[in-house]
């Protein structure tokens, strides 16, 4: 009965991707927002990466909802996982894993920051920079098992970032706009100050994503809750 | 280049099924980060950098991150084989 199952499910899977590659030519999208976009978004939103005009600023509310789906997962894990213990022991890492933490640590860092400050640049931003920074707090985690992240800092990171998505978007409609409508002058084409807000819009999402992950990352590297009383 | 590519998804095919059939836990996660390596070549090569790179920092990064630090929680973290361990006692 279960073989039966799986048959059917690879039957209907290759049927629905052989249906797709056979109607649809491949390159060729039936949809023409997409060349309408291409158009006219380097000079509607002034950003080189045009990924990055249509996440923040054609599909601003997207991103929000993105954004809070994250939040609500990055809580929900948190909440499963149970409160922060301090009275733990945990061997000691060895000179390799210590050495290479502290080596690592910068550059993460310092290449998180890039892809996040020049998202609406290159391809990269918040979500892809804010998990590299995530990751670059966690690697002195593993180096160093006493060591612990202030999660009252890192909320408080979060929660600010968060909150300067909504603000930005505010204001924006507060200017006449729509929710989330870049404004701002839109500077020299292709230069790290111009599109307007997404460079803003990108640093409070990179800083959201980042301190969310590393909180999650932290409580999940911590011992559980019995084994650590 | 199309050679290369058939490469690439015959490794992430083998790496995929690797993944079911691996004993070890952590080899299985190390297994299911190659595929997503993979994927997020496949998709420079279709020229979509931006998904590429998400990818790359999830897929591969952050969410096999994720299941070993699971793994080790849940008591599963073990660098030998537990079929190989079982055998051996028996």
């Amino acid at each position: 009965m279960r073989n039966l199952a799986s048959l059917l499910f690879i039957v209907g899977l290759a049927f629905l991707l052989l249906l797709v590659t056979g109607v649809f030519e491949f390159g060729n999208p039936p949809m023409r927002v997409g060349q309408g976009i291409q158009q006219v978004g380097p000079q509607e939103v002034g950003a080189a990466n045009l990924v990055t005009a249509v996440v923040l600023g054609y599909r601003g509310i997207d991103t929000l909802g993105e954004l809070s789906i994250l939040f609500a997962a990055a809580t929900a894990g948190g909440f499963v996982l149970g409160r922060h213990r301090l009275a733990r022991s945990g061997a000691e890492a060895g000179f390799v894993l210590r050495t290479g933490a502290d080596l690592l640590f910068p550059l993460l860092l310092v290449v998180g920051l890039y892809i996040v400050l020049h998202g609406h640049l290159t391809p990269g931003g918040g979500f892809q920079g804010g998990v590299i920074i995530a990751t670059a707090f966690f690697v002195p985690l593993l180096a160093r098992p006493g060591a612990a992240l202030d999660h009252r800092w890192l909320a408080l990171v979060e929660g600010l970032a968060g909150a300067a998505f909504i603000a930005i978007g505010l204001l924006a409609l507060y200017r006449g706009g729509e929710f989330l409508q870049p404004f701002l002058e839109k500077g020299d084409f292709g230069s790290l100050v111009s599109a307007g807000t997404l460079p803003l819009l990108y640093l409070a999402v990179g800083l959201k994503v980042g301190a969310e992950l590393a909180g999650l990352l932290a409580r999940l590297a911590e011992p559980a809750g019995e084994e650590a009383a | 280049m199309l050679w290369l590519v058939i490469g690439l998804v015959v490794l992430m095919l083998a790496a995929a099924v690797a993944v079911l059939m691996l004993d070890n836990f952590l080899a299985a996660t190390a297994a299911a980060s190659v595929v997503s390596l993979g994927v997020a070549l496949i998709f420079v090569w279709l020229r979509a950098p931006d998904v590429a790179m998400t990818e790359a920092a999830v897929g591969a990064g952050l969410s096999s991150l994720i299941l070993a630090l699971a793994l080790r929680r849940l008591g599963l973290w073990r660098l030998d084989n537990p079929r190989q361990e079982a055998r051996d006692d028996a």
